[in-house]
């Protein structure tokens, strides 16, 4: 049972909430609540959402939890703002993966426990499709 | 004993709330991937001829109502252009929440970054769920109990392999940012709301699958309860068919709300903005909504619709809504429904059914 | 004078071990190399494991492996660093050795792999990684190593096929080793048709699950060089552990492996020697990428070239830099947190001269490289041969 812990990273993982150095005047994904360069204590800080495909692979055997959603799209994520992330990419085809490929984050189903468990839910990535390319209001 | 209507029932409430609102932002969302209703008619009948609905929407293999209502609802924010703290309410209705308990509209409004003070919860009323979230959003945002509330019926349908439902269930929604009528850029003219208690489509909570009470759902269901919410609307607001410029009616099927666009007085013309079943089979909870939007995206100054739902168990609700100016900045904030739509990614029934959970996997 | 030595090794065939459990895998393992050194009793016992918890519900190794292996009443603690275990236990024990804390200590790694199915074990070995940002996302540790490996081959424009040389050549010289698991050679062809597990990692690009266990005994080094058999006493030169982030995507560039770097360097400066002077390198081939990437970083090829030194034989018994010589994690096996010490055993059996059919030909100093995880903990070791 991992509902507590994930609890603590929803807001990370629904809608990518980060954090904010002052001091070294940097993003940082995923949040820490201090800095991992310099040890300030860190605000709040959310992410566009926009980024590039930095690598991919598809997943073709997956762990425990994953095995029945082969095969899938896991890529290192550059988000504009600069910190890499590892995410799943979505909604894309494998002839459309490629290094640089701009992609938009959304959120989506991670894994289902079954019947009797919890689904998790997070940030993944795809090709830009829908709100993200508005400009921001 | 022919069933009362209420036309020209003087009582009944007000068509409107206290306070002047209306549709400050909307939203839309279909899933891409489309089955070819010939796909389920090959497999379950070998039959090969074309089916009155052409192709269906199906979810992603990490779709569900949660995800699709956080599209929606951030496409509508996005529109809106205003603070999620500010959102008082997040109603999601649908008749495919994940959980049976435990709600959708939290994790929703967590999404957007509308937590914590705000209401949320899920309705629940087949394929009227979504336009019920419209009424109580008027409601409470007209009573000022909140500047500014989101509602979005949103559905992906399911049906037992071998239904006729699988040549005709859809999936996607759409949602609404309801606000001040000063912000909006449709403001809302009246409501009606009619229901009564018709058995012809349900769901047992253990039921995998909906089952339903086949042509039942016609006239008792479907043609009553719009034409009376309808009719009802038009007489209280004093209008006629020939006042707007568009109208959009819940779509299970394409016959059916030409059908009952006709019997109003609609022309084909007027229907055709909202007209979307024939390229994504029904989306339940979310059809009346996405009917809606989609009128949004093309929708001018000056024009008036008419946004009519019905959901089965039954009732309906007819709305009248006047567009203002800014719908013309707002709309192109976001992608238009049709692009939602027009995207698209061809599945087998075999990668349908693989979508769908129809493979049991032990 | 300073510093220790390796008195006693030994290392069990690694495969598949239905009849034996983790305990008696290690116990095994122990009493080989205390027989090995000619000792009865070491002070202390070190344990690297990475899995136990997780795959056969067992914690607690180090009073359980000296109770297995007639040990019960020594000091004994178990060392976990994902894949790392087995050096950086090294690490601990050589530490205590050279502060004089204890006289002798035996390390055995160990790991009991088969106990459980497919997606259980690569569930387990993702625990090495940050459970809520890399695991948590469905990424594997194949899959990690893929997004390296696409990085790489996009980066300096390498093709998958020029991976193809570490793989053959750690094939070709398990065949010289009777404990290795996978005794059989493998094709440049063969490495490029290879089933696909999270592309571009194939099949043949990743070491196979397995069970394992290998032990060394250390001393000071003053005592190894007084006692019977002192010529077979291999001395301690370095042995040097650095960590990075967990997470791959901590790091501003993946493609460079700070921690190996780190550890490398210092291996180096405290062992005083250049890179020229090793004779043979026990790399941390888990995954083809990992070694080209890891040989980079220890300095014996620039960023984007190291794929070369496959190319250009060099690697290959008869090179200047041999690596994976008795079949290295490839082809002799990975049970993870065993590997650390199968390479200590395998560089002790080279500077011995006892690698029979796969000896690196005058091999004075080896060096071996343990990494854990994305690189996240590195353990190099620099090893001497007695005068």
């Amino acid at each position: 049972m991992d509902g507590a812990r994930q609890w603590r990273t929803r807001a990370a993982r629904y809608s990518l909430l980060g954090a904010y150095c002052g001091r070294c005047d940097k993003p940082e994904f995923p949040p820490r609540p201090r800095c991992p360069r310099c040890g300030h204590e860190t605000t709040e800080f959310a992410f566009s959402g926009r980024g590039t495909v930095y690598s991919y692979s598809v997943v073709r055997q997956g762990p425990d939890g994953f095995a029945d959603q082969v095969p899938y799209v896991v890529a290192l994520v550059a988000l504009e703002e600069g910190p890499l992330l590892a995410a799943q990419l979505t909604d894309v085809e494998p002839g459309e993966l490629r290094i640089g490929q701009p992609v938009e984050m959304v959120t989506r189903r991670l894994r289902d426990d079954g019947p009797q468990g919890t689904v998790l839910y997070s940030y993944k990535f795809r090709p830009p499709r829908g709100w993200q390319t508005a400009p921001s209001g | 004993m022919a069933r009362a209507g209420i036309a020209g029932e003087e009582t009944g409430g007000p068509t409107r709330p206290g306070l002047e609102v209306g549709i400050v932002g909307y939203g839309a969302y279909v899933p891409r991937y489309r089955l070819p209703t010939t796909e389920p008619a090959r497999v379950w009948n070998g039959c090969r001829a074309p089916q009155p609905i052409r192709e269906l929407s199906v979810p992603g293999l990490d779709e569900d109502v949660v995800t699709m209502s956080i599209e929606i609802a951030r496409n509508a924010l996005t529109r809106a252009g205003i603070a999620p703290k500010d959102v008082g309410a997040v109603w999601v209705g649908s008749g495919s929440h994940p959980y049976a308990v435990k709600p959708t509209g939290t994790l929703v409004a967590e999404a957007i970054g509308a937590a914590p003070a705000t209401l949320a919860a899920d309705l629940q009323f087949a394929c009227k769920a979504g336009t019920e979230a419209m009424q109580a959003s008027f409601g409470l945002v007209g009573a000022a109990m909140a500047r500014y509330a989101l509602a979005v019926g949103v559905d992906t349908a399911r049906s037992r392999p071998g239904d006729t439902l699988e040549l005709t269930a859809g999936a996607g929604g759409a949602g609404f940012v309801v606000g001040p009528a000063a912000e909006s850029l449709a403001v809302l003219e009246g409501c009606v709301s009619y229901v009564s208690d018709t058995p012809d489509f349900w769901r047992r909570a253990a039921a995998a699958y909906p089952s339903h009470a086949g042509r039942f759902s016609g006239e008792p269901g479907y043609f009553h309860h719009i034409l009376e919410a309808t009719r009802a609307l038009l007489h209280r607001l004093g209008a006629e068919a020939g006042d707007f410029a568009h109208a959009t009616f819940h779509q299970p099927n394409p016959k059916f709300s030409e059908r009952v666009g006709k019997e109003l007085g609609f022309s084909r013309a007027k229907l055709r903005a909202g007209s979307l079943v024939d390229r994504i089979g029904n989306a339940y909870a979310g059809s009346a909504l996405l009917g809606l939007a989609a009128v949004l995206d093309v929708a001018r100054p000056g024009e008036r619709i008419l946004a009519v739902s019905y959901g089965s168990g039954a009732g309906s609700d007819a709305f009248s809504f006047r567009v203002g100016d800014r719908i013309e900045d707002r709309m192109a904030l976001v992608r238009p429904t049709r692009d939602y739509i027009a995207e698209r990614v061809e599945l087998d029934y075999a990668m349908y059914a693989r979508h769908s959970g129809k493979i049991a996997r032990g | 004078m300073g510093g220790s030595a390796i008195i006693g090794a030994a290392e069990l065939p690694v495969g598949e071990h239905w009849m034996k459990s983790l305990a008696e895998l290690a116990a095994d393992a122990v009493r080989a190399a205390l027989r090995d050194a000619g000792l009865d009793r070491p002070d202390a016992l070190f344990v690297g494991n990475m899995l136990s918890g997780e795959l056969t519900a067992q914690q607690h190794l180090g009073a359980l492996v000296a109770d297995h292996a007639g040990l019960a009443g020594i000091e004994a603690v178990r060392v976990e660093a994902a894949c790392a275990s087995g050096a950086a236990a090294l690490r601990i024990a050589s530490a205590m050795v050279e502060a004089g804390v204890l006289d002798t200590a035996i390390v055995v790694g160990v790991e009991k792999m088969t106990d459980r199915s497919g997606p259980d074990v690569t569930a387990a070995l993702a625990s090495a990684a940050d459970a809520d940002f890399e695991v948590d996302q469905g990424l594997s540790f194949v899959a990690l190593n893929a997004l390296l490996m696409r990085r790489y081959m996009h980066e300096y424009g390498v093709s998958h096929a020029a991976f193809a040389p570490f793989v053959t050549n750690a094939h070709e010289n398990a065949l010289g080793n009777e404990n290795a698991m996978l005794r059989f050679r493998v094709s440049a062809e063969a490495f490029g048709e290879a089933k696909m597990i999270a592309d571009p990692v194939n099949l043949l690009d990743s070491a196979p699950i397995c069970d394992g266990a290998a032990a060394v005994v250390v001393a000071s080094r003053q005592r190894a060089e007084g006692r019977r058999g002192a010529s077979r006493a291999v001395g301690i030169r370095a042995c040097v552990s650095a960590t990075d982030t967990v997470a791959l995507h901590d790091r501003s560039d993946p493609l460079r492996l700070a921690a190996v770097a780190r550890s490398a360097g210092r291996a180096f400066e405290t062992a005083g020697i250049g890179r020229d002077d090793i004779d043979l390198l026990e790399a941390h081939d888990a995954f083809s990428i990992m070694t080209v990437l890891s040989l980079e970083a220890s300095g014996f090829a620039p960023g984007g070239a190291g794929t070369h030194l496959g190319e250009s034989g060099v690697i290959a018994r008869g090179g200047s830099l041999p690596i994976s010589t008795l079949g290295g994690l490839k082809a002799r096996g990975h049970p993870v947190g065993a590997t650390g010490v199968y390479q200590i055993v395998e560089a002790v059996r080279q500077l011995r001269g006892e690698a029979g059919p796969a000896q690196v030909a005058n091999a004075r100093l080896a060096m071996a490289q343990n990494i854990g995880g994305s690189a996240a903990t590195v353990v190099t070791t620099i090893l001497e041969a007695a005068d």
